[in-house]
């Protein structure tokens, strides 16, 4: 049976699944807390307006969460399914998050969008709009528990090896309080807070573009100005953060998504185009601006950062023989990815925030154009970041302790090719469906209030 | 009692709050197919799982997460081994879900059809797997003297036993489902229901039976408490039967937790002490404190558990009661 082939599909599988399951993801952790803040403004101020926006991009949310749950359970089969050698070394470690992400987030989540999607009639306001909150609660708990995980796999902390060679927890407050888990967390809940923002923006540009629904959609587009725009300056502080952070604890990965080959010295040069060349170990091309880097991954301008040729030497000695650097082509070109998507995307909100000041609507249908294609930008920036952070800790899947090679159930070729196939299938097809309902729904706009709602309380009638 | 042990049974309770809760999901999915004669009927008899299904489906999630913490190795053994059977349950758990999301996006016939039949072959597969697959591990594994499980595509777990197995969780799925629609609506579904609910039931204690008796025949390495665990089971279904035959539904309903906790502890006492025996060679089973995490990791999940798992309960109970209203006929606007 040919290894290498097993390894290359097992991974193939799990990197289009955790990808598509991250589509979702970052949208549900993002578009919470905005329809939340929907609903609490239709709370305290009455206005239908906002009551309409939260029903609107409720409905969005639902379908969004629905298919987030159900390609996350396929990701946590899959553990056991495919990486049966990973679910051994790891369960004593990677299982405690887990099982807490179900007891304390899961249940947490599933109740209470469901109260809120059909308590409307059966609940006082008050704890109606509490159940939102709740689900956006249970939401980032959950990507708290799922980062305290993976951030173990790539910086091991607080466990030991047991007789049998497998890790178990040891110190949970080591595993889970630091540094590297806190930042990979609002990274992530920014990276989501920036997608949801302009996916709310890029539906809002669509209806105002056409000077439709101009009540709500004016509310919608500001809401999403405010939040994407303080979340991408927020973020370009978290993301400096956690680029010292992985320099210090994962340098080969920094190291592969600068194409650095050698050490840097001082005064390291940030690169804006390389082509790197994998078998010669250097880049073919590179353009530097000079000393961007050191400031930016060591917060000062003579930081010095090893370079991709010592550390695969330092790491011949620690672990033997074997190809420690990852594939540098796709870590340099996706990190570069998925700032520069950010950048653009969180910029043009910028421009139109100021192209829309004080109640302007544009003319030129290019502005709003733009503005809704701009929605694929944050998505494919967000997979981009996940593909830095697991192609960047190759060939380890737990960083120094255990190779993805060593991770991968014993199977035979034909059932992984079989499942990556059905995989495929599935999630193809229901992408489809998926894209049609959200666009279905976006371009509806947002539904009139029934009858039966209380009505806003009428100012006249207190004359 | 040692820290793993008590996470074995805590799993075993996890499993019986997922057949419970999905069990009546999962029926009420078929039947919502079966027993209805329009779209608006299907639209009642779904929107009685509507609210609660997806926290349901969580009991799965945790279940099975807890076997991955508590016993990493049994984990690895199980789900590596039983691949065909674990992808098709993968499958359907998606369709399901996407079906009972998407069919009312959008309101033509046709459209809601299609994504009808997809929730009722999901519905009905998956809990005739999720027998199948527990049975089958009763049945061993082929482990050899190494520990190694090699070569399976998890199609080996099917037998006569294990299929029986699996239509003895299908039938109590859907009688559940039955007895639930029958509590939670209104007519014409709940008249219909009702009226299934009986022959359902007669039918699932037949399958029940049938399974327990087998496995405590075959299984049981003697353990009288099997047969205990089995009777009780069956005990629980034959009274559900009797409240179901004089429209006691709700008394119906708390009868079929105690017998489907019954079937989770006939496998699971079958079960210990290991965690996967070996079909080949008993001194070769992967035994439960083999498999079992360290001290530490067990006790940061015990305290946790100690902790949220009455307010889980709680909550979820007031989500019940928050949508105890029957649910009447949709009315077209």
């Amino acid at each position: 049976m040919d290894d290498s082939l097993l390894v290359d599909l097992s991974r193939l599988q799990f990197a289009l699944t955790t990808l598509y399951h991250f589509l979702f993801v970052p949208l549900t952790l993002g578009l919470g807390p905005i329809v939340a803040i929907f609903a609490t403004l239709a709370y305290r101020t009455r206005r239908p307006e906002w009551e309409q926006l939260a029903r609107m991009f409720g409905g969005i949310l639902l379908i969004n969460f629905a298919m987030g749950v159900v390609t996350g359970l396929v990701q946590e089969f899959q553990f056991g399914m495919n990486w049966s050698g990973f679910a051994e070394f790891v369960g004593g470690v990677f299982g405690a998050p887990l099982v807490m992400e179900g007891l304390l987030a899961f249940f947490l989540e599933s109740t209470f969008l469901g109260l809120w999607v059909f308590g409307r009639d059966r609940l006082p306001r008050a704890l109606h709009l509490a159940c939102l909150w709740l689900f956006v609660i249970g939401t980032w708990l959950s990507a708290l528990f799922i980062l305290v995980a993976n951030t173990w796999m790539q910086d091991p902390a607080g466990f030991q090896l047991d007789a049998s060679g497998n890790a178990q927890l040891s110190d949970l407050v080591a595993m889970a309080v630091r540094p590297f888990v806190l930042a990979a967390w609002i990274h992530a809940l920014l990276a989501g807070l920036i997608t949801a923002a302009i996916v709310v923006f890029g539906i809002a540009a669509m209806h105002l573009a056409r000077r439709r629904h101009l009540e709500t959609m004016r509310r919608a587009w500001r809401t999403a100005l405010v939040v994407g725009i303080t979340a991408g300056v927020l973020q370009g502080g978290v993301g400096d953060w956690l680029g010292v952070i992985v320099t210090d604890r994962q340098p080969m990965k920094l190291a592969a998504a600068e194409a650095n080959w050698e050490d840097t010295g001082p005064c390291a040069g940030f690169s804006v185009f390389a082509i790197p060349s994998m078998s010669e170990r250097r880049n073919l091309v590179d353009i530097e601006i000079p000393c961007v880097l050191s400031l930016l991954a060591t917060n000062s301008l003579d930081g010095s950062l090893p370079g991709m040729n010592p550390l695969q030497a330092q790491a011949e000695q620690a672990y033997g023989p074997g190809d420690y650097t990852p594939n540098v082509w796709i870590q340099y070109w996706a990190w570069r990815g998925m700032m520069g998507l950010g950048l653009l995307g969180v910029g043009w909100m910028v421009i139109a925030a100021w192209r829309t000041r004080r109640g302007r609507l544009p003319e030129g249908r290019w502005f709003w154009r733009v503005s809704t294609w701009i929605i694929p930008l944050p998505f494919i920036g967000s997979l981009l970041g996940w593909i830095v952070t697991e192609n960047g800790r190759q060939p380890w899947v737990v960083y120094g302790l255990l190779k993805t090679e060593d991770a991968v159930s014993n199977l035979s070729i034909g059932l992984v090719a079989t499942s990556l196939l059905v995989y495929l299938v599935m999630y193809t097809s229901f992408a489809v469906v998926e894209f049609r309902l959200i666009r279905r729904v976006a371009l509806t706009g947002p539904a009139p209030l029934e009858s039966d709602e209380p009505e806003p309380k009428q100012p006249m009638a207190l004359v | 009692m040692e820290l793993h042990m008590l996470w074995f049974v805590v799993i075993a309770v996890l499993w019986a709050g997922f057949f419970f809760l999905e069990g009546f999901d999962f029926g009420v999915g078929i039947l919502a197919i079966t027993l209805t004669r329009d779209e608006d009927e299907r639209s009642q008899a779904l929107a009685a799982i509507g609210p609660v299904w997806d926290a349901d489906e969580v009991w799965l999630i945790v279940a099975a997460a807890a076997i991955f913490a508590a016993f990493p190795a049994w984990y690895a053994g199980l789900f590596a081994a039983a691949y065909l059977p674990l992808l098709l349950v993968v499958v359907c758990l998606v369709v399901r879900a996407v079906s009972i999301e998407y069919r009312l996006k959008r309101s033509s016939g046709h459209w809601q059809r299609r994504w009808d039949v997809g929730i009722a072959l999901a519905s009905a597969t998956l809990p005739l797997l999720f027998g199948v697959l527990w049975a089958g591990l009763l049945q061993g594994l082929p482990i050899d003297a190494s520990g190694r499980l090699s070569d399976l595509t998890g199609l080996e777990i099917i037998s006569p036993y294990s299929i029986l197995g699996g239509l003895a969780v299908l039938a109590f799925s859907l009688a559940h489902g039955a007895g639930f629609l029958a509590l939670k609506t209104l007519d014409p579904i709940r008249g219909r229901a009702a009226a299934w609910a009986g022959r359902l039931q007669a039918l699932a204690i037949l399958t029940m039976a049938a399974f327990v008796l087998w496995t405590g025949l075959q299984f049981s390495r003697g353990d009288d408490w099997v047969f205990v665990a089995g009777a009780g089971c069956v005990a629980a279904m034959v009274l559900a039967l009797v409240a179901t035959a004089r429209q006691r539904h709700g008394i119906a309903f708390g009868l079929n937790a105690v017998a489907i906790l019954g079937y989770v502890a006939v496998i699971f006492i079958a079960l210990a002490p290991n965690a996967i025996p070996s079909s080949l060679d008993a001194s070769a089973d992967l035994t439960l404190a083999a498999a079992a995490a360290a001290q530490y990791p067990l006790t940061v999940m015990t305290i946790v558990l100690v902790i949220a798992f009455p307010v889980v309960l709680l909550y979820q109970g007031w989500s019940f009661w928050v949508f105890r209203k029957r649910i009447a006929l949709p009315t077209r606007s």
